[in-house]
């Protein structure tokens, strides 16, 4: 970059290069940034390494009479009174065991896949469906806007929590049968799908006024004026002028469908308890916090980590992405 | 004024109606199978399905079939839980008081605190304090509630019991309003928990809008005309950042009466109408729930149309959009 000046050449810094040097002056967004990325990583890649070479057991193996020797001594991984055993500094059950025996870190690794799944994915569902609704509100207008912004608005009127647990428990039941599709009850899909439902308005609010905006804007009219049809108008003209307000979004919305997924799984109607999640093992720990409070801790401060991360990672990318912020002057 | 309060009244009514619609769409249309078997329950018996489709009538056409759900829901609010024959409105009248309780408390704690660090926040914008309180602030958005009440309780009520300062902490439940001390000292921690999460996005919205105020062209003749700081930040710059206050404070409080409430009431015990859902959750006993979702959802709307009209009577600019 400094040599591009000292030659005077002009290279000119495009929008996005302009917020990636904002954003790389920002230490506690890229330490965030950072931070989410390992805890993918050590969940991802991690696990099964850890699994491999430490733990050399699974996340459901089940180990109730076993004994592991804890500094010397033969310690039984659930004692007779069903106490788990706690943390220590072992290589197997590391932050100790659950009550069916099973190593709780080994757990919460292949927990925070589930997790991290639904949160990612319900987060990236969400959006396209709310840059769908918004492009398409903001470029046809008129009657189109009026029935996408009502109906919105109808969505928006449940408490989010309330219509979250209302939809999970519905498909709980019996799971979906819609024509074709065909979703069995305990598939991750449905905490997926739910989840993203109702954070819908919540993104597609803010992107629609902007979309509604920037149809006024002359350049979109000229796009038109060259004949470009509607798809082409949306997708090159609109669509990449609100992808940094997405972009915000996105990371925020991750977050928040973590702290989701683990408040519908501690009500029972989340991930099926077949399957770990930081949500279920809290759930599954909750009875036994007296005697084994690691099993409700450990999860959820994976969880604290996960939001804490994304919540400061987005408000720095808003920072760096800014459009209504004062021209600042780029070092 | 009276137009606006007219106009909005009406569009009340629809949203109402739209809501009810959606209700019935949710419970009754959508999910497909034997809707008689989903209301049943976990463990449905021939005679619970029989009662049922006595009661709900779902051979006839789909107008009959809303008009008779609402019926039920709203005029007659007979409708019963096929768990264990108890009637649902009953059950939710004796929760409300509770959930009222954590509501209205909490919601006191987190404006308080919310716009108290807000201000702090803005008034020292990029300074040291502003970034400590903005990762505090960030922090208690990105805590699961329902985990901190858990971890709250187990260390004030069982790992540091000893210490006299939590030594009064019940471990859960409720104390009914005629005692007001057993009241509070029940729930203290709830309302603390509950208004974490909320007191973190208002200290973030009163920091923003703190900062547009300040360049606000009143706020500069204010200054231009001499008044004191203190008097040009609380007489001009707060008044006007604290607007957006008044709209998220209508949609939060409804959100948090018709919706958080499940978890932390699930988390201390407090049986109030939150508690009642999760119960029902529990039990995948869907006549409760489907009453909750539509009351709760109501109450949202109300609410939403009162700040509405309270706006309006503020600032009357709004009657005309």
């Amino acid at each position: 970059m400094a040599g591009a000046e000292l030659t005077g050449q002009a290279t000119i810094a495009g929008p996005w290069r302009l917020a990636l040097r904002r954003l790389r002056r920002n230490r506690v967004a890229l330490a965030a940034g950072a931070s989410f990325a390992v805890l993918v990583a050590i969940c991802t890649v991690g696990a099964p390494i850890w699994v491999a070479l430490v733990a050399h057991h699974g996340p459901e193996y089940e180990n109730l009479s076993g004994s592991i020797s804890d500094g010397g001594r033969v310690v039984p991984v659930v004692a007779d009174d069903g106490t788990p055993i706690g943390p220590g500094w072992r290589g197997a059950y590391l932050l100790g065991a659950d009550a069916n025996g099973r190593d709780l870190l080994v757990r919460v690794l292949y927990g925070g896949r589930t997790s991290l799944v639904i949160g990612l994915g319900s987060a990236a569902l969400c959006l396209t469906l709310a840059l769908s609704l918004a492009l398409l509100a903001g470029y046809r207008r008129g009657i189109t806007d009026t029935v996408i912004a009502r109906g919105l608005d109808l969505i928006w009127s449940f408490p989010v929590y309330l219509l979250a647990v209302a939809i999970a428990t519905v498909l709980a039941v019996n799971g979906v049968h819609l024509g074709p599709i065909e979703i069995p009850s305990d598939s991750t899909l449905i905490p997926i799908v739910v989840i993203a439902v109702v954070y819908v308005p919540y993104a597609a609010r803010p992107l629609r006024g902007e979309v509604l905006a920037l149809r006024e804007r002359e350049f979109v009219e000229a796009a038109i004026a060259h004949g470009a049809g509607a798809w082409r108008t949306m997708t090159r003209e609109l669509l990449p002028n609100v992808l940094n307000t997405a972009l915000v979004l996105l990371a925020l919305i991750v977050a928040n469908n973590i702290l989701t997924e683990a408040a519908l799984s501690y009500l029972g109607v989340g991930v099926a308890l077949t399957t770990p999640s930081w949500g279920n093992i809290i759930e599954a720990g909750a009875s036994s916090i007296v005697t084994a409070p690691m099993l409700t801790i450990a999860p959820g401060v994976m969880i604290v980590v996960a939001a804490v991360s994304l919540n400061v990672l987005g408000d720095g990318l808003r920072d760096a992405l800014d459009p209504h912020g004062v021209v600042r002057v780029d070092r | 004024m009276i137009r606006f309060v007219v106009r909005r009244l009406a569009g009340l009514v629809l949203v109402l109606f739209a809501v009810s619609l959606a209700v019935f769409a949710l419970f009754n249309v959508i999910p497909g199978g034997d809707p008689a078997l989903r209301l049943a329950g976990r463990h449905p018996t021939q005679q619970n399905i029989a009662q049922i489709r006595h009661d709900w009538g779902f051979d006839r056409p789909l107008p009959v079939q809303y008009l008779d759900m609402m019926d039920h829901l709203v005029i007659r609010r007979d409708i019963i839980s096929y768990q264990d024959q108890t009637p649902v409105m009953p059950t939710i009248e004796t929760g409300v008081p509770r959930t009222l309780s954590l509501a209205v408390g909490a919601a006191i704690l987190w404006l308080v605190f919310g716009v108290t660090i807000g201000v702090l926040s803005g008034l020292n914008a990029g300074r040291w304090l502003d970034r400590v309180l903005t990762v505090v602030a960030l922090t208690g958005i990105s805590i699961p509630i329902f985990w901190l009440g858990m971890v709250l309780l187990y260390l004030f009520t069982y790992r540091y019991r000893d210490v006299g300062v939590f030594s009064w902490i019940p471990i859960g439940g409720y104390a009914s309003w005629s005692d007001p001390i057993e009241w509070a000292k029940h729930l203290i921690v709830p309302w603390c928990v509950l208004a974490v999460v909320s007191i973190g996005f208002y200290a973030r919205v009163v920091r923003a809008s703190l900062l547009d105020a300040r360049g606000a062209d009143h706020v500069r003749t204010a200054r231009a005309m001499g008044l004191s700081r203190s008097r040009v930040l609380f007489r001009h710059a707060l008044r006007t950042s604290l607007i957006p206050v008044v709209t998220l404070f209508g949609l939060d409080f409804g959100a948090t009466v018709g919706g958080t409430v499940i978890l932390i009431e699930k988390v201390f015990g407090i049986g109030g109408v939150g508690q009642y859902a999760q119960e029902s959750v529990a039990h995948l006993d869907l006549p409760p729930l489907m009453a909750i979702t539509l009351y709760g959802a109501a109450i949202v709307v109300v609410a939403n149309a009162a700040v509405d009209i309270a706006y309006a009577w503020l600032d009357p600019r709004i009657r005309v959009a």
